[in-house]
């Protein structure tokens, strides 16, 4: 045993081209935690004037007023938050379906490769892209739907009543506060649908991945019991693959959050609150990208407060949606 | 061969950025508003003086003006100039030099309504979002014989902190008292209704886009982009359409105090188009580079002869000339 040792320990001394790489490789993840660490370090730095000025009043104040030195950003959060999850709606089933069928031999696999590359391309085009997209494409397109929406949802009309005098009608409740007048092109609306698109990558490609995942055994074992191709998918695939794709839109969740040009360039900018999805909004990552530049003194330091925040929530989310990732492999894991 | 071709090509690069930094470069900073023409200046200027490269990066007055007081740039630019305060932290001294001039216009889209006549009551009311229909009576009251649909009024502005909302929002504050009262002077404020755009692009998006729409830019988006201007009543009374010779007028007939720092914030005269500003060059008193001083110094003195014939054709108002004359003088202290 002792001579075992010796050999072990005159290899080690040789190994130096692995032990280097050993230490490269320590330093590269060190780094990153620690670009990580200085980067919420010197936010909190910045924010800290405004931090003790308004504490978490700053969280609950709607008001965002420069020039009086009064700010808030209770608006940019629901902003945030809303038309973040006004995507993941719209992109939610979309996205499934695409992973569904790209995981499936619905058609042969050539043509499948090329429908996955082109969903995965979406992800390369820059945001600003997107954002001129949305102003030259989506806004017309909203703007000709809110008129419609409102002249449906919100005009007064009338029937005949049973005892011949009209009815009158007022709108169709909820549709006729979240489509109220007056319809603007930059709208919450619009950046959500823009935002959708962007995502739409992230949910599709990790729900294809999970979905892929499921081992084969489980769908013979379906095959040989019977059932039809839907009722495995749905029955023992999807299923199967659930949290990982509860996953992929935590973390698209995630990344809709901290999208931050085509935001800015659609939803309007405005921190008046408001029910309806025609009127302007603002997200915490438009607010910062807007008025960094030119802001001074205690702005500063409030964007700054702002930016705590939102690395704060999408941290949140992102730890939310790995975590949920790595249980989901925890558990296939024993299947495979 | 291969071998010496590709030392041949190393070689070159290296002479290529060894000949480069022997050129004497000005780094400058600050203001978006004026960057084309002062970039413009420099590639003109690089043209004549081979030796002098000129790099101004737009990155807003705010930022500029932090660059400036650093000292990292040798010169910066800011829409808002520098207030006492600020000049008092910058150990080599500060001149103020107005370079060029803009105006902001009211852009509106209204199809079938040419020449719109906008009263200064009109001008607050529509951001104060106390007008809210293109044929209230404060705007039709202006326009007699036109035919103002019964549209809301969709308001744009600067989502983006910017000299231009400044500018903008001082000349409102000094017409009208409600608008001073609730939102008051600053590069960026928060009106109480409409669409915020980013940049002076973002706005003219809006105003295009939207029949309805008015929104404030600068003349030269504007001009460039084909809207519609609307004619501005002034101090006395004049409805004064955007021109490059009614900003001039009003550049004219301001009275320039001894730092160069002044806003027409309300002209007074009959010809003046109401909403106009100078934008500044921001130079230190002295500079301990000689060289570096000489070519500073022949850029401006440039830029305030030669350069000004580059203003009108990218939307700027050129410097009435007893302006370029005290800039001259300004110029000329600095050592």
């Amino acid at each position: 045993m002792p001579e075992q040792d010796s050999k072990n320990r005159a290899f080690a001394e040789v190994r130096v081209g692995p032990d280097l790489f050993h230490l490269l490789c320590w330093v590269a993840s060190a780094a990153a935690v620690a670009t990580l660490g200085l980067i919420v370090y010197e936010i909190i730095s910045g924010a800290w004037p405004a931090i003790q000025k308004f504490g978490f009043g700053f969280l609950a104040s709607s008001s965002w007023v420069p020039n009086r030195a009064d700010f808030g950003v209770f608006p940019f959060i629901i902003g945030t938050a809303v038309s973040s999850l006004i995507a993941i709606l719209l992109a939610f089933p979309l996205g499934l379906a695409i992973a569904v069928f790209l995981s499936e031999n619905f058609l042969p696999l050539p043509v499948r490769q090329v429908v996955r590359f082109v969903v995965e391309m979406l992800a390369a085009i820059p945001s600003v892209v997107y954002g001129l997209w949305g102003i030259f494409v989506v806004i017309p397109i909203i703007k000709l739907f809110g008129t419609w929406a409102v002249s449906v949802f919100c005009n007064t009309w009338t029937t005949p009543g049973i005892d011949g005098a009209p009815d009158t009608h007022r709108g169709i409740p909820v549709l006729e506060t979240l489509f109220a007048p007056p319809a603007y092109g930059n709208s919450m609306l619009t950046a959500s649908i823009v935002l959708a698109l962007m995502i739409l990558p992230t949910l599709t490609a990790i729900s294809r991945n999970s979905l892929t995942a499921v081992p084969k055994t489980l769908r013979e074992g379906a095959y040989a019991l019977g059932a039809t191709r839907w009722e495995a998918i749905l029955g023992v695939i999807l299923p199967t693959a659930a949290p990982g794709v509860v996953a992929a839109t935590i973390l698209a969740l995630g990344r809709a959050m901290g999208e931050t040009m085509a935001v800015a360039m659609l939803i309007g900018n405005s921190s008046r609150l408001s029910w309806s999805l025609l009127s302007p909004g603002g997200t915490l990552a438009g607010l910062l990208a807007n008025q960094f530049a030119e802001a001074e003194g205690m702005q500063v330091n409030s964007l700054m407060f702002a930016a705590l925040i939102l690395v704060a929530i999408t941290l949140f989310v992102n730890l939310i949606g790995e975590a949920v990732l790595r249980h989901t492999q925890h558990q296939t894991a024993g299947i495979r | 061969m291969k071998f010496s071709k590709l030392l041949f090509v190393v070689g070159s690069a290296v002479l290529g950025i060894a000949s480069q930094s022997s050129a004497q470069q000005l780094s400058g900073a600050g203001a978006s508003f004026p960057a084309p023409l002062y970039q413009r200046w420099g590639v003109e200027y690089n043209k004549l003086h081979p030796g002098v490269q000129v790099n101004y990066q737009s990155v807003g007055s705010g930022a500029g003006v932090k660059n400036f007081t650093a000292g990292v740039v040798d010169f910066g630019a800011s829409d808002a100039a520098m207030s006492d305060a600020e000049i008092a932290k910058v150990a080599k001294g500060v001149v103020m030099i107005p370079a060029t001039a803009g105006e902001i216009v009211y852009a509106y889209n209204l199809p079938g309504v040419s020449g719109l006549n906008l009263s200064r009551e009109a001008m607050a009311g529509i951001y104060l979002g106390t007008i809210t229909k293109w044929n209230d009576p404060a705007i039709a009251k202006a326009n007699p014989g036109a035919k103002l649909p019964a549209l809301p009024i969709q308001v744009a502005f600067r989502s983006d902190g910017s000299g231009t909302t400044y500018v903008f929002t001082q000349h409102l504050s000094a017409i009208s008292k409600d608008f001073n009262d609730k939102i008051g002077t600053d590069k960026s404020v928060t009106f109480p209704v409409g669409v915020g755009g980013k940049g002076n692009e973002g706005v003219t998006a809006l105003v295009k886009q939207s029949p309805g729409t008015v929104g404030y830019v600068e003349y030269g988006y504007a001009k460039g982009n084909g809207l519609a201007m609307a004619n501005l009543e002034n101090k006395s009374g004049k409805f004064v359409s955007p021109t490059g010779e009614a900003g001039a007028t009003t550049l004219a007939n301001v009275k320039l105090p001894e730092n160069l720092r002044v806003w027409p914030v309300d002209p007074e005269g009959a010809g003046d188009y109401p909403i106009a500003s100078f934008t500044w060059l921001l130079l230190y008193k002295k500079y301990d580079d000689a060289a570096k001083l000489k070519a500073l110094k022949d850029f401006v003195a440039y830029g305030l002869t030669t350069g000004q014939g580059f203003a009108e054709e990218l939307g700027y108002i050129p410097l009435p000339d007893a302006v370029v004359e005290k800039a001259k003088a300004a110029l000329a202290t600095v050592e």
